[in-house]
C-alpha cells in the first residue's frame, strides 16, 4: 500500500508537460513555420524515444522525415522508428546517422535492399517485421509512439486536419499516441479557414507546420492495360470460370498486380458472359484501382471500402458516391486499418500474385538480400479464424477442406495465389525451398519472411491449370497438386504423369479445357480496356491519369 | 543466339500444303513462329533460335508436350524467341498452328 502510494501514476504525463515547456520556446502557437521544425523536434523528442514517422503504403510525411534528419545526433539519438511504410531514402539514412537505431515496420519496397546492407552492417535492428493490421494492433499494446509525425492535405487554426483521399493510416496513428499522453505533429500542405471536412480533431494535435512542398504520394495501384498479357488473360478466366463463378464470389479483395489487374478488365467480357453480373463480385475492400472503372461502369459493382486512394481517381470516385465511402466534402474517405479489418473478416476471397512456391504452399516475395516485408496482403491471405458469419462461398470452401460431413460446419476464406510458372529471365516461380530460408539465416531473422501459409492458400492457380489445395488430403496430395500446376520448372518436370491424372480426375487439378476454356480464346481482345484511354473514356472522361500513364 | 533443331513424332497435319503463316513478334518476353509445310513428310521440324542460352531441356519437354497434342507431321515449325517464357511460347505455337491450319 505504501510503495503504492508513493508510485508515481502520471510518468508520460508530466513528461509530456515537461517537453511542451521545452517546445515553448521555440514553437509557442500551435501553427510551426517549417524552418522552426527541427528545433521544435529537438527540443520535444528525447534519446530512445519510440517515434512514428508516418509513412504508409502512398502518403510520406516526407518533409519531417528530411526535419527530423536535421536534428543534433548528440542530443536526438537511438530512437526508435515505428512506421508501416519504410519507403523514403531519409528513414534509411536516420539509421546511418545514428539518429535512429531500430525499427518495427511492414514494408520496406523500394528500401529493401539498403536495408538488408544497414542490418548486416549493424547499423539498424529490426524489432519485427509485421502485416499492416498487426503494427496498428502493437501500436495500442506494446509500440505506443511517444511522439507521431503524421501528414495531412490541410490544417485550420485549431489543428483539425483533412487529410483528403489519402487518410490511411493517420486517423491510428494519432489515436494510439495523442491519448497515451504523446505529442503529435503534423505537416499539412495547406492552412485553410475551414476544412472541408475534419479528420482527425484538432485536439489530438500539437502542432501543425506548412510543408515547403506538398507530401509526397506514389500512384502504387495503376496498372496500364496495355501491358496485360494474353497469358495473364488466360489466368483470369481460369480463376472467372473455374473460382469466382463457381464458388459465387462476391465479396473480395484483390491484390496489386498484372494478373488481378486482367480479371478486373475481363468482368463486362468475360464475366457478363458468365452470367456474373449483380451475382458475383458486388463488394470489395480495395483501393480505387483504375482497372476496376469498367465493371464498375457495367454494372457489377455495388461498394468499395480503400485502404488509401491513387493518383487520378479523385473525380471518378467523388462522382460514385455510392460506390465509394466518401466524406461530407464528396471527396474518398480510406482508411487503411478499417480496409484492412475488412479484407480480413468480410471478404470471401483474396486473391494475389506471388514470387516464389514451395511444395506446401507456402508463399514468398523475398528474395536474397533484399528486406521487402509483407504490407497488408497476409492480413487478407489468411483464413479468419475469428469469423462466424456465413455466406455460401465460405461454407462450401469449408466442407471442400473438411471433407467429412460429420464435422461441425465451419467455413473457410479462399486465399487463390497467381504465378505464371517462371518469371522474368526463365526464374521458376516453384521451387523445392523457398529464398526466404537464406534470407532469413543471412540476416539473422528468427522467421523466415512468409506472405501467405500453405494452410491458408486455397488454390494455385498458373498458366497451366488450378490446383485445388482445399480438397487435397495429405501433405504428398498437396505436393502431386502444386507439381501438377508448376509447368516445365525443375519441380513441374518431377511429376508423376499418373499422381496428376488422378488428382485431374477428382477434379483438384484442372486444366483450361477441364473448365471449358478454349486457349485460342485468351487474346487482349478480351480486356474490356486496351490501354489507359480506354480507361478514361470508360469513366467519361472523370479519370485523370498521372503523367507517366500517358502515351497519348 | 543459341540454335536449337528438334525432329519431332506427331500424327499427320490434317489438309494439305497452304501458305507459310507468321504469328507474334521478336520483342523482349515474346517470340515469332513461322509455319510451313515441311520438307519430309511423316515428321515435325522445329528450328529454335533464342538469346536465352541454356533452356534446350525446357524447350524439347514443351515442344514435345506440343506435338504430343496437336497433329503436326508434316509442318515445319522456326521460332525466333527473344526470352518468352513457356507459357508465352505454348500459347503462341498454339495461335500459329491454328492460323496455318485456318482455325481448324
Amino acid at each position: 500500500m505504501a510503495d503504492a502510494a508513493r508510485k508515481a501514476w502520471d510518468t508520460a504525463r508530466r513528461s509530456r508537460a515537461a517537453r511542451l515547456e521545452r517546445a515553448r520556446a521555440v514553437a509557442p502557437e500551435r501553427h510551426v513555420a517549417a524552418e522552426r521544425v527541427p528545433a521544435l523536434l529537438e527540443a520535444i523528442l528525447e534519446p530512445g524515444d519510440r517515434v512514428c514517422l508516418e509513412g504508409n503504403n502512398q502518403k510520406q510525411a516526407d518533409f519531417l522525415a528530411r526535419a527530423l534528419l536535421q536534428v543534433d545526433p548528440a542530443r536526438v539519438h537511438d530512437l526508435h522508428l515505428v512506421l508501416s511504410v519504410l519507403a523514403l531514402p531519409e528513414h534509411v539514412a536516420l539509421f546511418e546517422r545514428g539518429i535512429a537505431r531500430r525499427v518495427d515496420f511492414s514494408f520496406s519496397g523500394p528500401q529493401a535492399v539498403r536495408l538488408a546492407q544497414l542490418v548486416k552492417a549493424g547499423k539498424i535492428e529490426i524489432g519485427a517485421i509485421h502485416t499492416y493490421l498487426e503494427l496498428y494492433a502493437r501500436y495500442f499494446v506494446d509500440l505506443t509512439p511517444r511522439v507521431a509525425l503524421v501528414a495531412a492535405l490541410a490544417a485550420d487554426a485549431d489543428g483539425n486536419l483533412f487529410t483528403g483521399p489519402n487518410t490511411e493510416d493517420t486517423p491510428a496513428i494519432v489515436e494510439a499516441t495523442a491519448f497515451k499522453d504523446g505529442l503529435v505533429v503534423a505537416q499539412v500542405n495547406e492552412r485553410v479557414d475551414r476544412v472541408p471536412r475534419v479528420d482527425v480533431p484538432g485536439d489530438w494535435i500539437d502542432w501543425v507546420t506548412v510543408a515547403p512542398t506538398p507530401s509526397t504520394i506514389e500512384p502504387l495501384f495503376t496498372r496500364d492495360p496495355a501491358r496485360v498479357g494474353e497469358v495473364q488473360v488466360l489466368m483470369a478466366m481460369m480463376v472467372l470460370r473455374g473460382i469466382y463463378a463457381e464458388y459465387g464470389i462476391d465479396r473480395l479483395n484483390h491484390g496489386i498486380g498484372f494478373d488481378s489487374a486482367a480479371i478486373e478488365l475481363l468482368l463486362p467480357t468475360y464475366g457478363e458472359a458468365l452470367g456474373m453480373r449483380g451475382r458475383a463480385c458486388r463488394h470489395w475492400a480495395l483501393n480505387p484501382h483504375p482497372t476496376l472503372i469498367p465493371a464498375i461502369e457495367a454494372g457489377f459493382v455495388e461498394s468499395v471500402h480503400a485502404f488509401g486512394s491513387e493518383l487520378g481517381m479523385e473525380r471518378y470516385v467523388a462522382a460514385r458516391p455510392d460506390v465509394f465511402f466518401t466524406g461530407r466534402d464528396g471527396s474518398l474517405r480510406s482508411n487503411r486499418a478499417f480496409s484492412q479489418t475488412a479484407g480480413h473478416y468480410a471478404c470471401d476471397l483474396f486473391i494475389g500474385s506471388t514470387l516464389q512456391m514451395d511444395l506446401a504452399g507456402n508463399s514468398s516475395t523475398a528474395t536474397t538480400s533484399r528486406i521487402t516485408g509483407f504490407g497488408g496482403a497476409p492480413n487478407m491471405g489468411a483464413d479468419a479464424r475469428g469469423r462466424r458469419h456465413p455466406s455460401a462461398a465460405w461454407l462450401r470452401a469449408g466442407r471442400e477442406a473438411q471433407g467429412d460431413p460429420r464435422a461441425m460446419p465451419r467455413g473457410r476464406k479462399l486465399v487463390v495465389q497467381l504465378l505464371e510458372t517462371f518469371r522474368e529471365h526463365m526464374e521458376p516461380a516453384f521451387v523445392e525451398r523457398l529464398d526466404a530460408w537464406a534470407l532469413a539465416a543471412q540476416l539473422g531473422m528468427e522467421l523466415p519472411p512468409v506472405m501467405i501459409y500453405g494452410d491458408d492458400v486455397s488454390h494455385v492457380v498458373t498458366e497451366e491449370g488450378i490446383a485445388n489445395l482445399l480438397l487435397c488430403r495429405t501433405p504428398e496430395e498437396r505436393a502431386d497438386a502444386i507439381r501438377g500446376v508448376a509447368g516445365y520448372t525443375p519441380v513441374g518436370l518431377a511429376r508423376s504423369r499418373s499422381a496428376v491424372e488422378n488428382l485431374r480426375d477428382r477434379g483438384i487439378v484442372r486444366r483450361p479445357e477441364d473448365l471449358g476454356i478454349d486457349v485460342r480464346q485468351a487474346t487482349r481482345e478480351l480486356l474490356a480496356a486496351r490501354s489507359v484511354k480506354d480507361l478514361v473514356r470508360w469513366s467519361g472522361g472523370l479519370y485523370d491519369p498521372p503523367a507517366r500513364f500517358r502515351s497519348w | 543466339m543459341e540454335c536449337l533443331v528438334f525432329e519431332l513424332e506427331s500424327a499427320p497435319a490434317p489438309g494439305g500444303r497452304r501458305s507459310p503463316v507468321v504469328v507474334g513478334v521478336v520483342a523482349s518476353g515474346n517470340l515469332e513462329v513461322l509455319v510451313e509445310p515441311a520438307e519430309a513428310a511423316g515428321r515435325c521440324r522445329v528450328e529454335v533460335a533464342t538469346t536465352a542460352e541454356g533452356f534446350r531441356e525446357i524447350w524439347e519437354a514443351v515442344l514435345r508436350d506440343f506435338a504430343a497434342r496437336r497433329a503436326l507431321a508434316g509442318l515445319s515449325l522456326s521460332v525466333n524467341d527473344a526470352g518468352a517464357t513457356p507459357a508465352v511460347v505454348g500459347l503462341r505455337l498454339d495461335q500459329a498452328v491454328e492460323e496455318y491450319l485456318g482455325g481448324a
